[in-house]
């Protein structure tokens, strides 16, 4: 037994931490946002092409693939660090479900391009055509992996409806039910895709909250009144830790679930579900609690807090929210007919 | 990342599976009343004969040299075979791990033993009337006895768990007169049968004695019954919380059993039809198994060698409101039959101690937000 990364995945981990605090900052997740003022859409592909050449791109793509075929449990960190700096690109749709889904559906040409790090792939599994990072991505896919009999469909920009996220960094794209072309893939990959993307969502929530926590304690470090660091008052005190302990009881399950993807066990969705339902629900809170103990600073768009906080009220909706995670769970409980589900 | 356990670990689980399940006494008295403990004892003096009473422990000292894996397996194993709450929790999960800590060769051989075995039964002797949360305002003291080669113990200890039913107490003393706060305590071990020891019992929420007052009054202890040194009480009682707030007092295996009741519980009342309360009883079987994952990454980061330090106040936190909200959960459930006196209801009253022993949830907030997050204090 042993709940821990190994020293290769955790230096992985590391690395890309590196990378995107120094290459990804407030300013660079602002360029994120298409259309905007600050808009950079060139700077930010720019840490894309280094993520690149990290392997990072390719990484869950089977090394028979190009890729380097690493499981979840050595990525999942990965999506925490790009979750942390608000990365405004689609890393976890195209390197953790894109690639081995596209591997999967014997789409090779494209996949040798993802890992080379030429493709970024928008993903919407959900059956609600809505696809996040359309606006900047260079393939989409998009339908129902969770319905009986789902499909999903490749499709090229422009093939979509550009749609305005209050996270401008989503650059959403409404695309019709019947564009593109239908990838082939069976029932279990589709399962599969969609539980990568859930628990890969989960991943970036985590890393999120720890941004805005991180943020937030610092802030009632330095801010002062009546005299004295607000940090002191144990009405923000209690907020901070009670934000803490969430998000340090969501981590664990996060990582479990990940194991029991890579193990293909029996229970994988099971904890899945519970991973995500954790982290909506703590990201959710540790948002809500830092925007408090900022006050009226954080209530602007001036002040970088809204750039990961927006993130976090769309994030933990998409692919599943917490509390359509707790019905798998119950369903896995025997609380519930499987049927019940949908 | 490897969340398999060894062949052994496996015949360690099996083996004792077999002996609990053919072994667990089942509808024991509460551990807190008289008639009761002395049932309690029986099944701790079997755990011993058998060796499952401290199987972390040397083997010299009744144990099993268990690693700490196998001791979390033990206690998943024992929870789940509807095994009673330790009575012998304060002394074998809060004062042996300091014992193993701060003290002398000769201690360890004479008290660990005695312990394990349930002769010497130990109570926890922190709170006073004027010393709850903040317990750095103990006033009881101890006087030097140059002539008896001990000490002199003087003041009053409250809500003292079992008090009345147990041989000894530890706790903190103001060893230097002229010292304030955290300075000038030594922590002792007191057998409680000593003159100038008087133990008055009483009942807590659910009725039961499982309270006590410890009044001292000019109670001589010999010097060995010191622990880790004059004067540093402070350092060595902190070991002692940390023991409290963290793993061993409250393994997952409680919670996971529970949980698991619980959902049993949901399923014959009808829950599935209920949206609402099937919702409440996902929720809190999620946090327990949260709660199994956070301990089986924390001891990961032990057996690696690092402390857990003000982390274990977060385990105090979740573990605490996890017992509550599950046991409210329940009571729920059961609707109209959930005052009558029965496991469901038991559980509830005692789980709504938790946010306040060991230290309260308040302070383990602040705790967390001063040593954890590093916010300023004053
Ligand atoms: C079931 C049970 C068993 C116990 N067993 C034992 C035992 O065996 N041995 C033993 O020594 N003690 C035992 N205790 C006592 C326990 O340790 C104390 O109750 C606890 O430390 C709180 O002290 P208090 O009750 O005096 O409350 P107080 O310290 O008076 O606190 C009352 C309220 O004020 C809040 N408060 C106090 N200070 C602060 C602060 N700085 N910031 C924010 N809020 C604050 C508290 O959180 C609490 O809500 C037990 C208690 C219970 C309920």
């Amino acid at each position: 037994m042993r709940f821990a990364l190994n020293s290769d995945q955790a230096a992985l981990r590391e690395a890309v931490r590196d990378l995107l605090r120094a290459e990804c900052p407030p300013a660079v997740v602002r360029a994120g946002w298409p259309g905007s003022e600050e808009s950079d859409l060139a700077r930010v592909r720019r840490v894309w092409d280094q993520l690149g050449e990290m392997g990072v791109l390719g990484a869950a793509v089977p090394e028979a693939d190009g890729g380097l075929g690493l499981g979840a449990v050595a990525l999942v960190g990965l999506l925490e660090e790009a979750g942390r700096a608000a990365l405004p690109l689609p890393l976890m749709e195209t390197a953790f479900v894109a690639g081995p889904l596209l591997a999967a559906a014997g789409e090779a040409a494209l996949v040798e391009r993802l890992a080379a790090g030429e493709l970024v792939v928008g993903a919407a599994l959900d059956g609600s055509g809505i696809v996040p990072f359309a606006q900047v991505a260079d393939a989409l896919i998009a339908g129902d992996a969770r319905a009986p009999g789902g499909e999903l469909r490749l499709l090229r920009p422009p093939a979509f409806a550009p749609l305005e996220s209050i996270d401008g960094a989503r650059g959403l794209g409404r695309v019709a039910a019947d564009a593109g072309l239908v990838l082939d893939l069976d029932a279990a990959a589709l399962a599969a895709a969609w539980e990568r993307g859930a628990l890969g969502a989960a991943a970036q929530l985590l890393g999120l909250g720890r941004a805005l926590l991180a943020l937030a304690a610092d802030y009632v470090t330095e801010r002062r009144q009546f005299g004295v660091a607000i940090g002191t008052f144990q009405a923000v005190k209690h907020q901070l830790a009670d934000a803490l302990l969430a998000l340090e009881f969501a981590a664990p399950a996060v990582l479990r679930a990940a194991w029991s993807l890579d193990r293909g066990a029996g229970d994988a969705g099971r904890d899945v579900a519970v991973a995500k339902a954790l982290a909506s629900d703590a990201a959710l809170q540790v948002a809500a609690t830092a925007l408090q103990v900022h006050g009226a600073i954080a209530y602007t768009v001036e002040y970088d807090l809204h750039l990961h906080a927006k993130r976090v009220w769309a994030g933990a909706r998409a692919w599943g929210d917490a509390d359509w995670q707790r019905t798998r769970v119950a369903a896995a409980l025997g609380l519930l007919p499987e049927e019940a589900l949908r | 990342m490897d969340l398999t356990y060894t062949p052994a670990e496996e015949a360690f689980r099996a083996e004792a599976r077999a002996w609990l399940e053919a072994n667990v006494p089942h509808d024991l008295a509460s551990g807190d009343s008289a008639e009761g403990f002395a049932q309690h004892l029986e099944w701790e003096r079997a755990l011993h004969a058998a060796r499952w009473a401290v199987v972390s422990w040397p083997e010299r000292y009744g144990g099993r040299d268990a690693s700490i894996w196998e001791w979390l397996i033990f206690e998943e194993e024992y929870y789940r075979a509807g095994a009673p709450m330790r009575v012998t929790q304060n002394g074998i999960f809060l004062l042996a791990p300091t014992i193993f800590e701060f003290g002398t060769q000769e201690q360890q051989d004479a008290l660990l033993p005695r312990m394990a075995a349930a002769e010497d039964l130990w109570c926890q002797g922190w709170s006073e009337p004027g010393a709850g949360s903040d317990l750095a305002a103990t006033k009881a003291r101890a006087v030097r006895d140059e002539a008896g080669g001990g000490w002199r113990l003087t003041g009053q200890k409250t809500w003292t768990t079992r008090g009345a039913f147990c041989t000894h107490m530890f706790g903190l003393f103001r060893s230097d007169p002229g010292s304030e706060r955290h300075r000038g305590l030594t922590y002792f071990m007191v057998p409680l049968d000593a003159p100038g020891v008087t133990v008055r019992g009483f009942g807590r929420l659910d009725g039961d004695e499982g309270f006590a007052e410890v009044f001292l009054d000019d109670a001589f202890v010999p010097d060995d019954a010191v622990l880790g040194g004059v004067d540093r009480g402070w350092s060595v009682a902190m070991a002692t919380t940390g023991s409290e707030r963290g793993l061993t007092l409250r393994s997952p295996g409680r919670f996971l059993s529970a949980a698991e009741r619980l959902v049993e519980l949901a399923r014959d009342r009808g829950a599935r039809e209920d949206a609402l309360a099937r919702d409440r009883v996902v929720r809190a079987w999620i946090d327990a198994d949260a709660y199994q994952q956070f301990t089986l990454q924390q001891v990961t980061e032990i057996a690696a060698g690092s402390a857990t330090g003000a982390r274990s106040s977060l385990n105090k936190l979740f573990w605490s409101q996890l017992d509550v909200r599950l046991h409210e959960t329940a009571l729920d459930l059961l609707g109209p039959e959930a005052e009558l006196d029965g496991p469901w209801s038991r559980g509830f009253l005692f789980a709504l101690a938790g946010p306040i022993y060991a230290g309260t949830n308040e302070i383990q907030r602040n705790i967390v937000a001063e040593r954890v997050l590093g916010l300023p204090r004053k």
